[in-house]
Formats: C-alpha cells, structure tokens, sequence
C-alpha cells in the first residue's frame, strides 16, 4: 500500500520567515549595502562570478548578501539566475595580451619587459589581524609612478620565440568551441570544454587537485610562467552591425604554468605547459586551473595515467560545486519511504538469519 | 583604449565602431546627465528593448591558441529609431536599461552629419576623457609597484 503524505507547508513558510530575520540579524546594525559588498567584498564578488559562471558584480554581491555570505550557495543563487535570461551571442575572443594590467608577475624571469608588477596582493603581508580595519580609519591614496608605458609581452611569448616551450593550445581549424551549457558533457573531452568546465569549478576542489599534483600524484614540476590580473574589452558580433561592438571591459586572472618537458623522435624537448583563465582577481583558483590542465593533459602529452588530478571524468564530473552540492544535500530531504523499505529489508534479513541458525543449532 | 586592435569590419565604419565602444563604456550617470542637457531633444521610438540577456565570453587556450568559453556575462540591447528616421543600437555589459537606451539614442544622433560634431564634443569626449583618466590612474598606481631589483655586491672582487 503507497500512502501519500502532504504537510509542512506553514513550517516551510515561517522556516523562510525566520531565515528572513536571522539574514537581517540585529536591526540595530545599519542593513549592508550591495554597493559596500561590491566595493569592500570584491574577492568573494570575484569568486561568485567565476564560479557562478556568470560576470555581473552587482547580481554577485545581491547573491552574498541573500546567502548569507554562504559562497555555494551564493553561486547557486547566480547559476539559476542566469537561466532566466536568453543568451545574445558568443564574444569574440578575449585578448589577454591587450590587457591593461593590474598586477603582473613572472616566478620564471626576473627581468622581463614590462618588469614584475605587484598590484595589490596579499603576498608579503605578514597576515596579522589588523585591528585598525576593525573601525573605519581613513585609508591613505596609493602611489603613483609616472613613467613611459612599457608593453608586457606574455612571457610564453618570449620563450616561445626560442621554440623552448610549445605553443599556445591549437585546436583543428574548423573546429567548434564546445559549450557545456547547451549539450552534456560526452567524455572523454576536448581540451577546450575541460577548460570551461575547470573555469567554473570549485576553487577548493581544484587547489586540493593542484596540491596533489606537487605532493607527486602526477608530479609535472611547474614553475609560474606568468600570472597577470587586469581588464579586458569584451567583443560581440551582432546581425544588425558589420563590425565588431565593443560591450565593455571585464577584470580576468590569466595564468601561464610552466611544465617539465616533452620531447620526441622527431621534436627535440621543450616545456610543457597548463592555462587558467577566470573571472575577476582570482589568483588562487587560476594557479589551481592551470595545475588541473596540465594534469589532465596526460593522455595528449604521453603520460601514464596513475592518478586523480590526471582522471579527466573523476576531475571534471566532480569540479562543479553546484551539482556536488545537489547530490550531497538531497540526502537531507524526505527519503522516507526508501528507508521504509530498507527498514523491512533488513528485518526480513536478519530473520532469516535467526531462523537459520536456530535450523543450525537443531542439525 | 578601445579599437586599438581591432582589424575587422571596413575601415568606414570604425569610428562609428569607437563611437559606440564609448557609448558601452559610459555611466548611467554621465547619460542621463548628457541627455538632461541635450538642447532640441529629438522624439524616440523604441524599436527593441532595452531587454538584458547573456553573451558567453570567450578565451583562447593558452592566451592565443583555440578559443573556448569562458563563462557569461550580462548585457543589455536596445535599439531606437529617430523622428529624422535614423535607427540607432547600443549593446553594453550589465542590465541598466536606461542607459543602453540613451546610448542607442546618441548612436542614432552620432549618425546624422549635422549633430555628429555635437555628439563628439558633448558626449563622447568627456566620455574619452574620463577612460583615459581612470587608465592613467591605473598604471600610474599599478607601475608604482613595480620590482626595482638591485644587485647586493658581495666579496672584494
């Protein structure tokens, strides 16, 4: 007999109420402005947008402030919401050469051509609590320098030039960008989807991916050829215009990884490399994909496949936090008539173990 | 700055092509602000939208290889036509509305030969302007923290 239940509607309704008022928490303290997380939360904008796979910074910081600061869920928040939208087009390419550089740096080379730009990191701060950012002190402009603009060639362009490192990733000519929002994912996987998918995936999943891959699970010795943040111009080519329209400019984190070498019969050695490029100022999570791509580039460069951050569908099948969420968390939900039958299961189980071993002990 | 690069489309229609690009880049601000001021203001009609959407960005493997996609971003589009029958389009990053719709509206003024000089001046200069500015700040700030790197001389010889 199958007996369906109905109820907690008015639990559900005051559940969301009371998740209404412990978001707004004590009305005493002035409501965060989505202005103020935009501005004074940029990072976890940053890393909504890339793993919300969608760049908007003002729906991010809407998404924060609903969720309650909790980043998956957050993502999830932006993940649907894009669904709600229809899609104008494909962008022309992004060019990271062009782009106008906030940060720039080589752990390969220490003189190069446009020189090492810090930017605003974190590095080399000694990760003391400030306790002067507990108020609202006033914050001193920062430096300038006025020089000559100097051009900051990709510095996988400069070894390039020398045929010491392979080239920028070619894909047959004709071939199609593939896109993992339109049609599901078929493994195994050209190198192209690998990277959408690694775009959006979760930083935590692939910084412990990446680690692994250093701690000598598919050990590949990289060295940062170059990590560069800064703003790009979006392109977009539209029916109604012959010409390319400019939409914009979106902040990107673009990292080069520089891996051990490869060399044939026919090819003498050069460096290998891995690529990660991700919405907003995410070094982290850009280091992380390019580690993850180079690993999961084993088959293509000859390499024996002995472990995880090698396994294209165990990588990429588990990369996306918002499906890892799904799954997991549904386990929380009613399963109660499966457990009823797991329940009966396991008696009708276990007395036919009692009565077999009552047979038992009668022989 | 924008259409630096750029190589497509034929060479007539760049400067419409950096027009626009301006008119993208511009602050719901700085829009309202020039359409409050514009004199002889014209009658529009709104032809499409302003609705928002999603263009998928694109990258290339490695900085310049194949291109793949990256994730979207929000646009919105409009298009308006003109009492003088010019048509005008603006697409621009992000989902404020009314600034797109101006920003089409400027592009249709841009198109008649007699407000162009208008539009240049009172428009799309200070526009020009405050992007050079900004981009001044920024390299100014970022190229103040640039490595100096010095050689510690260490021995006699």
């Amino acid at each position: 007999m199958y007996v369906a239940v109905k109820g907690g509607e008015t639990a559900i309704r005051n559940a969301h109420k009371l998740l209404a008022d412990r978001r707004r928490g004590d009305r005493t303290v002035p409501a965060i402005g989505l202005d103020q997380i935009v501005e004074q939360l940029a990072l976890a904008i940053d890393r909504v947008m890339a793993e919300g796979s969608l760049y908007d910074t003002e729906l991010a910081a809407l998404a924060v402030k609903q969720a309650r600061g909790d980043m998956i869920e957050a993502i999830f928040l932006v993940r649907a919401y894009r669904t709600t939208l229809p899609r104008f087009g494909y962008t022309t390419p992004v060019e990271t050469a062009q782009m106008a550089i906030e940060r720039r740096i080589s752990a390969t080379f220490k003189d190069l051509p446009g020189g090492q730009l810090l930017g605003p990191t974190f590095d080399y701060t000694h990760r003391l609590l400030d306790p002067d950012l507990a108020g609202d002190a006033a914050v001193d402009d920062p430096e300038r320098r006025i020089e000559t603009h100097e051009q900051a060639p990709r510095v996988t362009d400069i070894l390039g030039h020398h045929g010491m490192i392979e080239t920028d990733g070619d894909l047959p000519e004709d071939a199609v960008p593939g896109d993992l929002t339109r049609e599901p994912l078929a493994f195994p996987l050209e190198r192209d989807l690998r990277l959408q998918a690694l775009a959006r995936g979760d930083e935590g999943f692939l910084l412990g991916l990446a680690y692994s891959t250093q701690r000598g699970y598919a050990r590949s010795h990289p060295f940062v050829g170059e990590i560069r943040i800064g703003e790009v111009e979006v392109e977009l080519e539209v029916a109604e215009l012959d010409f390319p329209l400019t939409l914009g400019r979106i902040r990107l984190t673009e990292c080069q990884m520089v891996n051990q070498f490869k060399g044939s019969s026919k090819q003498p050695p050069q460096f290998t490399r891995g690529y990660g490029l991700v919405f907003g100022q995410s070094e982290r999570k850009a280091m992380s994909m390019s580690l993850c791509d180079r690993a999961l580039r084993a088959t293509e460069l000859g390499e024996d496949i002995t472990a995880a951050a090698q396994d294209e569908e165990f990588v990429i099948s588990h990369s996306d936090n918002v499906q890892s969420t799904g799954f997991v968390e549904h386990l929380k939900l009613p399963h109660y008539v499966d457990f009823q039958a797991e329940l009966d299961l396991v008696r009708r189980m276990r007395a036919e173990h009692a009565s077999r071993d009552i047979q038992e002990a009668a022989e | 700055m924008s259409g630096e690069n750029q190589e497509a489309g034929p060479s007539a229609d760049r400067p419409r092509k950096a027009a626009m690009a301006l008119l993208a880049q511009a602050t719901a601000r700085e829009m309202n602000e020039f359409w409050a001021n514009w004199h002889d203001k014209p009658q529009v009609e709104t032809l499409r939208g302003p609705e928002t959407g999603l263009v998928m960005v694109r990258g290339r493997i490695g900085g310049g290889g194949a291109p793949f996609n990256l994730g979207e971003a929000t646009v919105t589009r409009a298009t308006v036509r003109l009492d003088s029958g010019a048509v005008g389009h603006a697409y621009a990053l992000g989902r404020e509305r009314e600034k797109v719709r101006l920003a089409a509206v400027f592009d249709a003024l841009w198109q008649d030969e007699s407000q162009r000089g208008a539009v240049e001046n009172v428009v799309l200069a200070p526009i020009a302007q405050r992007l050079d500015d900004d981009l001044q700040v920024k390299r100014a700030e970022t190229a103040a923290t640039k490595v100096d790197f010095f050689t510690m001389v260490r021995g006699d010889d």
